[in-house]
């Protein structure tokens, strides 16, 4: 194989975040409508690469993808040693918000997986009209805690493989093996606590089934896509949001809980009509 | 359907590699039939058939027989791919001292659904 660069540009951003100053890695690739796209719990940015490398997603969107704060190559705000991180609401809205105006970002497309698909949720409802649209990856109003969170960060069990083994069975058992093991290596890879500071937000505090018929679409198009494996975000669960909202859905074949990632060109197939569809707003 | 799962896990070299650490015996069970299964360094070195009046074991996952058998599909349909799928939807219980299990996660899930892999041939 004879060496290449991918058309990914990597930087990053200091800005103050949530009122403390922040170091934040930022990926982007493309040109045109901005496309803000959240990780999941516990993973990163690099989730979005497929994305960022297709051409036909990179000829018209602005494909930008970050770090969250403690995530992948973004620090901690200095002090971290002294507190348990912990995700909610309130402070994941602002950063979306805070971030996006940090970049300069006219009215962007935001669009999240898991957690980043229910804040998008959240993002429809409090500030639509900073969003020229929303997509959803695995989008559900809610999730009930289904194993007990504290084996997520104790010092006799290693964090890194019991977050892949926990989250192992949401991606399709037709997944490609690399993409799999990708995905998963995000997860062996996260710093301990992490994922289970953001699952207080997925699980605990992002609930948002009581403000889900409130989303006006009208205001802000909402686009919702989840993968037929997902146990997790299930299929009922984001075709609930789809009926109380009039958003569209679609549920993804062979395709689960980290569709652009375990399985990049499947997902794009996917993601292209929608973005088709946004490119003519 | 668990009977050959000892030849099944003990052929995977991948997998015995990534059990090195596991010594634990755990159970399975399949509505009210008990099966304990012994593990040394990532190896299954006894599999022993219930009844048990005292059975000793760290952990156990119980389910019926249907939802073993569609869990032991080669591709399990919808809902019935993952222990923790399962877990979720309240279809299996796994119960007792849960460290081993969950500090070798990715072991046993493997482990546990090596009989897909009879299933497959």
């Amino acid at each position: 194989m004879s060496p290449r660069f991918e058309p990914i540009i990597g930087r990053y951003l200091h800005l103050d975040l949530l009122g403390k100053p922040h170091r934040l890695y930022v990926e982007e690739a493309g040109a045109g409508i901005p496309l803000l796209c959240l990780h999941t719990a516990g993973s990163d940015a690099r989730q979005y690469r497929g994305l960022m490398n297709d051409a036909r997603v990179t000829a018209y969107f602005r494909v930008i993808a970050f770090d969250m704060p403690w995530h992948g190559k973004s620090s901690p705000p200095a002090g971290w040693q002294a507190t348990d991180y912990q995700l909610t609401s309130r402070d994941y809205v602002r950063m979306i918000v805070e971030v996006a105006d940090a970049l300069g970002l006219d009215k962007p497309v935001a669009m999240g997986c898991s957690i980043g698909g229910r804040i998008v949720l959240h993002l429809a409802h409090e500030c639509p009209e900073r969003f020229r649209a929303l997509i959803g990856l695995e989008s559900a109003a809610h999730t009930e805690p289904y194993y007990d969170l504290s084996w997520l960060n104790r010092p006799d069990v290693h964090g890194g493989m019991v977050c892949a083994g926990v989250v192992s069975g949401l991606v399709a058992p037709t997944a490609p093996d690399a993409g799999r093991w990708e995905t998963l290596w995000h997860y062996m890879q996260s710093g301990p606590g992490v994922f289970k500071g953001d699952l207080h937000f997925y699980m605990i505090d992002g609930d948002i089934r009581g403000r889900v018929d409130d989303i006006d679409i009208k205001r802000c198009p909402l686009f919702l896509l989840t993968g037929e494996y997902d146990y997790s975000c299930t299929s009922e669960a984001t075709l609930d949001i789809a009926k109380r909202t009039g958003a569209e859905a679609v549920i993804m074949k062979d395709l689960g809980h980290f569709p652009m990632s375990e399985d990049p060109p499947k997902f794009v197939s996917y993601l292209l009509p929608v973005l088709e569809k946004i490119r003519a707003l | 359907m668990i009977d050959n799962i000892a030849s099944l896990v003990n052929s995977d070299a991948n997998l015995v590699q990534r059990g090195r650490f596991v010594d634990t015996t755990f159970m399975i069970a399949i509505d009210e039939a008990y099966t304990l299964i012994r593990v040394q360094e990532g190896r299954i070195v006894k599999v022993t058939p219930g009844p048990f009046i005292t059975p000793d074991y760290s952990f156990a996952l119980h389910a019926s027989r249907g939802v073993w058998e569609k869990y032991w599909q080669p591709l399990p349909p919808l809902g019935f791919t993952d222990i923790f799928a399962l877990v979720k939807q309240k279809l299996m219980r796994v119960e007792g001292d849960l460290r081993p299990f969950m500090a070798n996660l990715l072991y046993f899930k493997d482990v546990i659904a090596a009989p897909r892999k009879e299933a497959a041939r």
